[in-house]
């Protein structure tokens, strides 16, 4: 980690990216970088544009102004919108991951744990079944599955663990940069703090690029490094995670921070 | 010699939107430098904005003017202007802060709530345990706790972990927010030993700290911050 946050070449880059529907700005004119094991996280309320930004971000949406670059494995930087759909594609199995808020729309509700996780590694070309299913194994273990679970598929699985399945999924080919969509989402308070406690130990066990969508800045402040608040589609603030929410600059982010209830 | 912390005309005021726009000043004409192996106590009352300081001097506060210099890896850097990412280079390589309470994550184990500053750093997980376990025994936190998460301990307790974790790393520069306010004599003269050695080591300090005796024993100077108050 160390090393990574001095590590001076952005991976992601967005320039001026907007997105309208007609006449409704749903982003308007966002730019940042992001390097290689950093964490940002998009903070706001429903509607101001943060899972769009991140749709954008992620190739899923095209941009209606602007443009995402990132640096791919070979060091070369691209620019999303000139990817094919096969590159594209490629990239989402191996060096992007994308955490989804609901785990059955990331995950294959009816195929074994183990499948879930091994058939990421079949699309980036593993075919050793043993191997595959040493590996998943590992993966379940470490997102805290009791691998005795590795054969039943994960309708049979609680919330919590469908989530930290999701994740395993993702993170088995070594991703470098990993999206998340209200990771912590629909999940019961003390799930949400097992959960949080996994992916920030994983996060910097593997130096991940993070980019993740919140509107829980208790969320925001445990996993991130910086964060970008929203409002309207435009970023409104944005800065070391701490600096923002504890000393907001902007009356919205004022009132985000101070509309969090003591526990 | 050469400065760790040079602070230069430094200004904050807080804008409250949310109670009309109120502007209540913090501090302004904050100036004073402290130099490697010193020790600068910043006394005044309470409100008086030390505690704003301290947080100017981390970076977790803005600026609204002014220089917060410092002294990182032989290079100056101001970080009243500094990106995100120099700011977090700094507080990992050069900045320790020990701050009155303990933000813990629920699950970690309190040796490694210890050891992680220097695990991040790059030691060995072993090591860096064995340098927090004799922290904690220093500091009087029985062994059978190690392996509990501070969650759970007595408001001392967890302010004896929170010394530990920013003790613990060889940081050129600390900044202690009260670090002795829950604690029993005992453990009050462990902290002054502490930063005793950390003196002897190069280390520059700021602390806050209300106790006479323990400022007497632990300052080498007094910056007084009514002056900066007043000025606002």
């Amino acid at each position: 980690m160390a090393d990574a946050l001095e590590n001076d070449q952005p991976l992601l880059v967005a320039t001026s990216l907007s997105k309208s529907y007609g006449r409704i700005a749903a982003c308007r004119d966002v730019s940042f970088s992001l390097h290689p094991g950093e964490v940002l996280a998009i903070v706001g309320e429903s509607g101001s544009g943060k899972s769009t930004l991140l749709q954008l971000l992620s190739g899923q949406l095209a941009a209606s102004g602007g443009h995402v670059s990132y640096r791919m494995r070979d060091g070369v930087t691209r620019d999303l919108a000139t990817l094919g759909e096969a590159e594209r594609r490629f990239l989402f199995r191996t060096d992007w991951g994308f955490v989804h808020q609901d785990p059955a729309q990331g995950l294959r509700m009816a195929v074994s744990a183990g499948a879930n996780v091994g058939e990421r590694l079949m699309a980036v070309g593993w075919n050793h079944y043993g191997r595959i299913r040493e590996t998943a194994s590992d993966w379940l273990g470490r997102v805290e599955i009791d691998t005795a679970r590795i054969d039943d598929a994960p309708r049979s699985y609680s919330g919590g663990m469908r989530q930290r399945l999701q994740i395993a999924r993702n993170l088995v080919t070594e991703p470098r940069l990993v999206f998340m969509d209200e990771p912590t989402g629909g999940l019961d308070v003390s799930v949400q703090a097992r959960l949080l406690d996994l992916l920030r130990s994983l996060v910097a066990e593997l130096n991940l690029a993070v980019v993740i969508v919140t509107h829980d800045l208790a969320v925001a402040r445990l996993l991130s490094h910086r964060v970008m608040v929203m409002k309207g589609g435009r970023v409104i603030e944005t800065g070391l995670t701490d600096q923002v929410l504890d000393d907001p600059r902007e009356p919205y982010t004022q009132l985000l921070v101070s509309s969090i209830l003591p526990a | 010699m050469t400065a760790m912390i040079d602070i230069t005309d430094a200004k904050k005021t807080f804008t409250m939107h949310l109670q009309g726009g109120i502007e209540l000043p913090v501090v302004s004409g904050v100036t004073f430098h402290v130099n490697p192996g010193e020790c600068v106590v910043l006394s005044g009352p309470s409100g008086a904005g030390k505690s704003s300081i301290l947080k100017m001097i981390f970076g977790n506060y803005r600026c609204d003017s002014g220089r917060i210099g410092i002294r990182h890896r032989d290079t100056l850097i101001d970080l009243a202007t500094a990106e995100p990412r120099q700011v977090l280079n700094v507080r990992r390589a050069t900045i320790g802060y020990v701050s009155q309470f303990l933000r813990a994550v629920p699950r970690v184990a309190t040796i490694d709530v210890v050891a992680e500053p220097l695990i991040v750093n790059g030691m060995a997980r072993a090591d860096a345990q064995a340098r927090a376990g004799e922290l904690l025994h220093r500091l009087n936190i029985p062994e059978r706790l190690w392996q509990l998460p501070p969650a759970t301990f007595s408001g001392g307790e967890q302010q004896r972990v929170n010394i530990a974790r920013g003790f613990i790393s060889d940081l050129p520069i600390l900044l202690l927010d009260e670090p002795t306010a829950s604690l029993d004599a005992a453990n009050r003269a462990v902290v002054v030993a502490l930063v005793a050695e950390k003196k002897r080591r190069g280390v520059a300090m700021v602390a806050i700290v209300h106790d006479d005796e323990i400022r007497h024993l632990i300052a080498d100077r007094i910056v007084d911050v009514t002056s900066f108050a007043a000025a606002a």
